[in-house]
């Protein structure tokens, strides 16, 4: 069934690229907007806008779903955070007759769920951490002692570096695991946590797949390694410097779990690469659209969205494995509202002026001009930076040069920290793991200089 | 921006090889200036038509877009004031005790409650020592910056 209308419930950037896309394919959007948003450049971009009230209405699945049916669109598409992974949008637009571009609740259940997904990595064949559930202080400390410190512990309804603690030792397992049980409940609804030995040295690299429900292939890889308390800053694809039968296994153990999951859309499976051992283990798997999916989209030649609603249509996939060329390298720089150098506090505020680098191989996603305003109640991304080159080298200049041109006025910015990055010698070479940003940042004393904030509430 | 990313790059691809410095494009939905700087070409581009919004709509005013009246407080009283907008939180987890209530003894870096901003936590701290004389805003609302938070009575000396 073809898509006509298409609910865009999300905000932000990549309620923008959405709706291009959807321009592109001559889907009519109607955007979902909080009160906050009602007059930020997606509405002005979407053909209609329905407001859904308060600022978290997002989170509703209600106030999503009677939007989409006020609207009479035949298709909602979640983005990424907010619903994006929640079974239970994906089965109350089943049940109004609206397409979900997504993956079924099934999968997004089996996904979500992160002890059944590392079942179902395992059942593929996809190496995975040792570990395993735990249910009391007898069974973990076995565990413990088995995976060698530290260990973490963590939330079975977790992800993406939610509901996880570090354990160094004995003395201290029994009080973090009842601390993170009843976290894990309270955060999730879901006491269920698990440990996996800590890797201290590890590499975030992850794949991209696309799923018509019979058939799974890639898209390559992208390096996620330069981030800040599970905050990506920069992403690249590829992966630099993996060696290439570690990089076509990992490529071949996500398709394995798409094909074993039966997947439809667009998914990531996160590896942690272990530079050491050269050695990757699985993580999870993103059922969504991602935040950098433009790196992989500008070494493929591929609009990730347009294939995400071609699958959601019903169709097979339109690409076979072999029709996938990757060409040249591409790096994205996240460019966010927060003053990076007074503990990345951040910057809501409104903009004065939005200035941005224009070029071939050159692009940026963004949801801001002068006079936008960034409300305090999301994430602090502005924009997002994407460049390309032949090859690493080149990709690295253009952005040194197209990041020069960048002037965001009005809210505090990275975008210094980005020249900074991008002229350090370690991230130059390339491959450096999770642990470069923090480092680097102290080495440059680029510390708090406040109170740190984050409750893990956020 | 309502041309395509394509469209701005044909537009440049003409510009690129006349003696312009600077193109901008005017319609009533949108404008776009193109300029050739040191290091290339920049954009600016502003979507200037206004949102269709549906009638069901409540209307653009954003979740307490207005600062409140501020009461005047007791005399020789601290106020407490949020150091960012945000959401006010008095507890540090949903269903946990608030950090204080009326009366409690409060220290200059006793944290009194949370603020929410951007998805990230900022503590927010008395200031005096002294006893909280009055919570002026209820958990889980919504602070301006320097909005009104709580009033201590310092302890005289």
């Amino acid at each position: 069934m073809s898509i006509h209308r298409l609910l865009v419930a999300n905000r932000g950037e990549i309620a923008v690229r959405i709706i291009r896309t959807c321009r592109a394919l001559g889907i009519e959007t109607v955007l979902a907007a909080s009160e906050a948003d009602l007059d930020a450049v997606p509405a002005r971009l979407a053909d209609r806008t329905v407001c859904i009230g308060a600022p978290l209405a997002y989170l509703s699945v209600e106030k999503i779903v009677e939007a989409a049916s006020s609207v009479g669109a035949d298709a909602l598409h979640p983005g990424y955070g907010f619903l994006a992974e929640n079974s239970r949008l994906a089965l109350a637009c089943a049940a109004a007759g609206i397409i979900f571009v997504g993956p079924s609740a099934e999968q997004l259940d089996a996904l979500g769920d992160k002890l059944e997904a590392r079942g179902h990595a395992l059942a593929a064949g996809v190496p995975v951490l040792p570990g395993g559930e735990v249910a009391d202080h007898r069974s973990a400390t076995a565990l413990a002692r088995e995976l060698g410190w530290p260990v973490l512990v963590k939330a079975a309804a977790g992800g993406g570096g939610r509901g996880m603690k570090r354990v160094d030792g004995e003395p201290e397992l029994a009080q973090a695991l009842d601390i993170a049980i009843a976290e894990a409940r309270g955060a999730f609804g879901d006491p269920r946590v698990y440990l996996e030995p800590l890797v201290t040295s590890g590499r975030h690299v992850e794949v991209q797949v696309l799923g018509d429900g019979a058939r799974t292939i890639h898209l390559g890889d992208r390096d996620c390694s330069i981030q800040r308390r599970y905050q990506k800053l920069v992403e690249e694809a590829p992966a630099p410097a993996l060696a290439p039968p570690l990089r076509d296994e990992m490529r071949r153990a996500a398709v394995a779990l798409g094909d074993r999951l039966g997947y439809r859309g667009a998914g990531t499976v996160e590896f942690l690469v272990d530079v050491e051992r050269g050695t990757f283990s699985f993580l999870e798997m993103n059922a969504r659209i991602q935040v950098e999916h433009p790196v992989t989209e500008e070494v493929a030649g591929v609009d990730l969205v347009a294939e995400q609603i071609a699958v959601a249509e019903g169709r097979p996939l339109r690409i076979a494995q072999e029709d996938v060329v990757l060409t040249g390298h591409a790096i994205e720089l996240r460019l966010n509202a927060e003053a990076w150098e007074r503990d990345f506090r951040p910057s809501p505020g409104t903009i004065t002026a939005a200035v941005f680098p224009v070029g071939e191989r050159i692009r940026v996603d963004t949801h801001v001009q002068a006079g936008s305003e960034v409300p305090p109640f999301y994430d602090s991304l502005l924009a997002k930076l994407i460049v390309h080159g032949s090859d690493r080298t080149a990709a690295l200049e253009r952005a040194r040069e197209a990041l020069d041109l960048c002037r965001i006025e009005g809210v505090a910015t990275n975008l210094g920290l980005h020249r900074l990055i991008l002229r350090a010698d370690e991230f130059e070479r390339g491959g450096v793991d999770t642990t470069w940003l923090p480092r680097f940042l102290d080495e440059h004393r680029i510390v708090s200089i406040s109170t740190p904030g984050g409750n893990g509430n956020g | 921006m309502t041309l395509s990313r394509a469209d701005v790059l044909e537009i440049l691809g003409l510009l690129d090889d006349a003696a312009f410095d600077e193109l901008i494009l005017r319609t009533d939905r949108w404008t776009l200036t193109l300029r050739r700087e040191a290091g290339g070409w920049t954009q600016e581009s502003a979507v200037t038509g206004r949102p269709v919004v549906a009638e069901n709509a409540v209307g653009a005013a954003a979740a307490g877009v207005a600062p409140a009246e501020e009461a005047p407080g007791g005399e020789g009283q601290h106020d407490v004031r949020a150091p960012l907008p945000g959401t006010f939180y008095r507890a540090p987890k949903p269903g946990d005790p608030p950090f204080v209530e009326l009366g409690a003894r409060v220290a200059p870096q006793s944290v009194v409650g949370l603020i929410e901003t951007m998805k990230l936590f900022t503590p927010v701290t008395a200031g005096a020592h002294g006893s909280v004389a009055e919570i002026v805003l209820g958990d889980g609302e919504f602070a301006h910056h320097r909005a009104l938070l709580l009033r201590i009575e310092p302890d005289r000396s």
